[in-house]
């Protein structure tokens, strides 16, 4: 087994957005119990001796956590490359300046290129301070990559979306549609776009590509229930990247709290260990657990047998073929939620995410 | 940050003909280190990794936008017995590809 890359350290659950689309767990009462400073400083550290080069100050928002810059300066320290995953609420002109020597890279979302819409989706006026923070980033010379999530509500906007970050001066762009885990899974059908909908993105996001090459990355990530092969979901399972959770639980990817495994935490085990013998780390490692049609098939190095949630989210059974896959025998599940979000003529309301809940 | 770690998709080739003027450096968001486990050179980027390998570290720790392409070649050639200096030109056209090097042309300022 090879080391991993990258560390989603996701530092608390706590937001002040309220998104709809979000992946963060619904349960997160049960993450309340957040790691100290000092266990982010070992957790940090020993991801560094394990290969990690990445680490990526994730949440919720890591801005609430008032220990940020010490934690990012741990990261910084271990020799990782921090990247700052944040709404950019709370990112005042000192504390911005603080976490520039320590945070290599600042991703600032925004939910779309119009303030009320935007700040209709997070669910509280956000919009100017965003884009006064994203002024700031590039102040301090920091690379900056705006981020959107795409959905059924935005999606039509992308063009107006890519210029705005055109306007910010962004050096990155990641267009990325809605994984449907967490609140975003509870939010789908309202989420969900058609096809004629993305069609037109797909237009709107090559021409942009092509035009913006020398200023600006465009990323896009598509949307896989449209898309005939499954996402090869964090690079194959526990094979590149790891998530470590508010409390201390490692996963290998940040949705995988759904699944019925045993939890490992950097409470109890040295993440070397959790990332080379925990059951949820070995569980779906590798290709020998897969089932067919994933077993025989020649993409099986590829894409991974697609997303675990995914497949026990849609069927019940996180070992079965990602049924996005058109060759999965459950493919009906998506073809269904496609053929519905095709068919409707209306906008079903958002259920936004609470933004935090009570302590237990 | 995203489920999946896409890096930017550009199959494309690069336009950057990469002239002996050029001042190449490596662009803002890139580091470049020494990974311990891996015992490799490595760039570090938002969302990817790069492994070095052979030369490209000795290459591009002289990129540090004073010195023209033909400069490297030049440094390299009193490191090396062989520098074939349309590899470094076409290893720094496939960084630049994919934004992880910048060029300053021959007559422009850098602002280093």
């Amino acid at each position: 087994m090879d080391s991993p890359f990258g560390l989603l350290a996701e530092l608390t659950y706590r937001c002040p957005l309220a998104c709809a689309y979000c992946s963060n767990p619904v349960n997160m009462a049960d993450y309340t119990d957040e790691l100290s400073t000092d266990e982010w400083r070992r957790v940090l550290a020993e991801a560094a001796d394990l290969g990690v080069l990445q680490c990526h100050l994730s949440g919720g928002e890591p801005l609430l956590r008032r220990d940020l810059v010490d934690i990012a300066t741990a990261g910084h320290d271990a020799g990782l490359y921090t990247n700052l995953v944040t709404s950019a609420l709370g990112l005042s002109r000192a504390r911005a300046e603080q976490l520039r020597a320590v945070v290599d890279h600042v991703q600032v979302s925004i939910q779309a290129d119009e303030p009320a819409i935007s700040d209709g989706i997070a669910g509280t006026p956000s919009f100017h301070r965003k884009i006064e923070a994203m002024g700031l980033v590039k102040e301090l010379g920091w690379p900056l990559t705006v981020n959107v999530v795409l959905h059924r509500q935005n999606i039509d906007r992308v063009a107006d979306v890519l210029r705005l970050a055109e306007e910010v001066g962004a050096d990155r762009v990641e267009l990325a549609n809605t994984q449907y885990y967490g609140w975003a899974w509870r939010n789908r059908d309202a989420l969900l776009p058609s096809r004629a909908q993305l069609e037109a993105a797909e237009v709107v996001v090559r021409a942009a590509r092509e035009r913006l090459r020398d200023r600006m990355d465009v990323i896009y990530v598509i949307p896989d229930y449209y898309s005939r092969y499954p996402k090869p979901c964090m690079g194959g399972w526990a094979a590149r990247q790891l998530t470590v959770t508010p409390n201390g639980d490692v996963l290998p990817c940040p949705a995988a709290q759904s699944l019925p495994l045993p939890r490992a935490s950097v409470r109890d085990d040295p993440l070397e260990r959790i990332w080379t013998q925990a059951p949820v780390m070995t569980a779906f490692r590798g290709t020998d657990w897969m089932p067919d049609p994933c077993r025989s098939c020649d993409r099986r190095e590829l894409d991974f047998g697609g997303c675990r949630c995914q497949a026990f989210q849609l069927t019940g059974d996180a070992a079965r073929t990602d049924p996005v896959c058109h060759l999965s025998p459950d493919h009906a599940l998506v073809t269904a939620a496609v053929r519905a979000a095709n068919e409707r003529r209306t906008t079903e309301a958002l259920v936004p995410r609470p933004h935090r809940m009570r302590q237990r | 940050m995203t489920a999946p770690q896409v890096g930017a998709p550009r199959a494309e080739p690069s336009d950057v003909a990469t002239s002996d003027l050029a001042r190449p450096r490596l662009a803002r968001h890139v580091r470049l280190s020494f990974c311990r486990t891996r015992r490799r050179h490595i760039l570090q980027l938002p969302e990817t990794v790069v492994v070095l390998r052979g030369s490209g570290a000795d290459i591009l720790e002289l990129c540090d936008g004073r010195r023209t392409v033909a400069e490297i070649v030049a440094e390299l050639a009193t490191r090396y017995r062989d520098v074939p200096g349309d590899e470094v030109r076409r290893f720094l056209d496939g960084l630049a590809a994919r934004r992880c090097v910048e060029f300053s042309r021959g007559g422009e300022t850098t602002d280093g």
